[in-house]
């Protein structure tokens, strides 16, 4: 049997009057590779604060390889990447891989490293010089060079252009195909599409789903759908049609209502079959945030 | 059931390995920003300058402009020590790179040695045009023993400013702690007796002054380069305001997490 290397339970963290985390239990095995989703301010980042032993919970526990994270040993073979992208300006970007290198017994050497994640050629420029994206994968080389077997990553991809986005993603791949654990925490639901086997949707400080990437997505992603209908009283009816979450009536005056469904194809097959007179149908694909909102409702329901 | 891996046994690296480490890259770091290390060193070479060089009474007389140049060492001290901990520590953890450094495997301790060698070390360097005025425009003067026991001494007299420093670093913002450290410095460097020597104090200053560890450090700093004896409360004064100092020190560190926001 192996440990978990992440163990929170019944994890409580308030901030003044506002709750952070609610009574947040988690694991994560070795080999794991998690996605947190979540929009801002959901409690992601101080989960991870939490792991990384940065700050203490109000209530429960944190186990780290099955310490308290909050002890130096215990974080050995953990990587974590800075908060924002808030590297010390004078520093070079070899000194500042070197300072963070020295602090694990075994790192991996700077100069390979560094190619592999194209800045090799900056060694010699101070981090202060660097422009955002090339910040962002400094940061991601610093949560890798210790050799950790657990890495930590905040919004690791956020203000990469497409090309620096899939470099850092193959990277990730090749780090955990070697064997390491990820939990990483994204707002995008591409870059969790991408990545992650297992998926934590986050908000307002609970766990609302935690499940295998397909499960999760297929929860999450939902389409909008909207339309026209001659009389009002036909609103009532859309509730039951097939997947939808949510029904809203918008606009003056005319009778059109927005769905939100999870299979709009069925819907509108549906709505064609039963002879429903509707116009100005129009389909779309519903924003994260739609689709959390979505999620919280069906869990609250 | 032996075969369960026990996973909290891996071991750091030496508190040692990473004092030297962060000691040499925080020296890198101020060393590259050469307007903090010149004002450093400007400050009590400037008040030496102006204010002891021009007054002859003072600066003709060996032992008057000796405890001087000891008053303005010892207030240089205590302002880096103030400035450089309290306000540096202050600023450095409103950037995102000092609570991820703490992310790391190792403990407060080489980060904070780091921070007092640095300290040291500029402190140190501040004092050279201090002394270079004093030799060449005071008759101050020391034998090469005295000027040794001065530098410990000033090692010695400078933990407990560190302490207040690294307290007030570590408990309050940038701007929040800029403005205690000067209300802190400049306050306690008069009644301390550094811009004026205590001798002219009026009775209740010089007892009060007795009180207070600029005054405590003045006056053993002061004995150790001239021989004037310093009264005997200096060193337990010293020492229970560096007990209070460390305590507030180690009290904030162990409440902070970085920046807070309510």
């Amino acid at each position: 049997m192996t440990a978990p290397v992440i163990e929170v339970s019944h994890v409580t963290r308030r901030f003044g009057a506002v709750v952070a985390l609610d009574d947040v239990s988690l694991a994560v095995q070795p080999g794991e590779l998690v996605g947190m989703l979540g929009p801002n301010g959901a409690g992601k980042t101080t989960l991870l604060s939490l792991v990384n032993g940065l700050r203490k919970p109000d209530a429960g526990t944190i186990r780290l390889f099955g310490s308290d994270p909050r002890t130096p040993a215990s974080r050995v073979r953990l990587g974590s990447t800075p908060q924002e992208t808030g590297l010390p300006p004078t520093l070079r970007v070899a000194e500042v891989v070197d300072l963070v290198a020295r602090h694990y017994p075994n790192p991996r050497p700077t100069k390979g490293l560094l190619e592999q994640f194209g800045l090799a050629d900056m060694a010699r420029r101070q981090a202060g010089g660097l422009s955002g994206g090339e910040k962002r994968r400094l940061a991601v080389v610093l949560a890798l060079v210790g050799n950790p077997t657990l890495v930590l990553l905040d919004e690791p991809t956020t203000g990469l252009d497409v090309d620096g986005r899939h470099m850092l993603w193959g990277a990730l791949r090749d780090y955990h195909a070697s064997g390491g654990t990820i939990v990483l925490t994204s707002h995008y639901l591409e870059e969790v599409q991408a990545l992650a086997e297992r998926v934590v949707v986050i908000d307002h400080g609970h766990v609302l789903a935690d499940d295998a990437l397909d499960v999760v997505i297929g929860r999450v992603a939902v389409r909008r759908v909207a339309l026209t209908l001659p009389d009002a009283a036909d609103l009532a009816a859309l509730r039951g049609l097939p997947g939808v979450v949510d029904v809203s009536a918008v606009g003056n005056g005319v009778n059109r209502a927005e769905l939100l469904t999870a299979d709009a194809d069925a819907l509108v097959r549906e709505l064609v079959r039963t002879d429903t007179a509707f116009s100005d149908l129009e389909v779309r694909s519903a924003s994260l945030e739609e689709a959390f909102l979505a999620l919280t409702r069906e869990v609250a329901a | 059931m032996s075969t369960a891996p026990t996973m909290s046994t891996a071991p750091t690296m030496s508190t040692l390995s990473l004092a030297v480490l962060h000691t040499r890259y925080q020296v890198l770091e101020t060393i590259r920003i050469p307007v903090a290390v010149i004002g450093n060193m400007l400050f009590p070479a400037l008040a030496m300058l102006f204010f002891v060089v021009p007054q002859s009474v003072v600066a003709g007389d060996p032992v008057s402009a000796t405890a001087a140049t000891g008053q303005l060492a010892m207030f240089a001290v205590m302002s880096t020590c103030l400035f450089s901990f309290g306000l540096g520590a202050a600023e450095d953890r409103a950037l995102p790179f000092e609570p991820y450094l703490r992310t790391l495997p190792a403990g407060p301790v080489p980060r904070m040695i780091g921070r007092m060698f640095t300290g040291a070390v500029f402190a140190l360097l501040g004092l050279i045009p201090l002394v270079l005025i004093a030799w060449l425009f005071t008759a101050a003067t020391v034998t090469p023993r005295q000027a040794l026991l001065s530098l410990l001494v000033i090692v010695g007299v400078a933990l407990p400013f560190l302490g207040l420093g690294l307290g007030i670093g570590y408990s309050m913002s940038p701007k929040a702690a800029i403005a205690v450290v000067q209300v802190v410095l400049f306050p306690m460097a008069f009644a301390g007796g550094l811009f004026m020597p205590p001798e002219i104090f009026p009775r209740w200053l010089d007892v009060f002054s007795q009180t207070l560890p600029s005054r405590a450090g003045r006056d053993l700093l002061v004995q150790a380069l001239t021989g004037l004896h310093a009264s005997a409360t200096a060193i337990p004064v010293l020492l229970g305001w560096g007990a209070l100092f460390a305590v507030f020190a180690a009290w904030a560190y162990r409440r902070d997490e970085g920046r807070r926001f309510r």
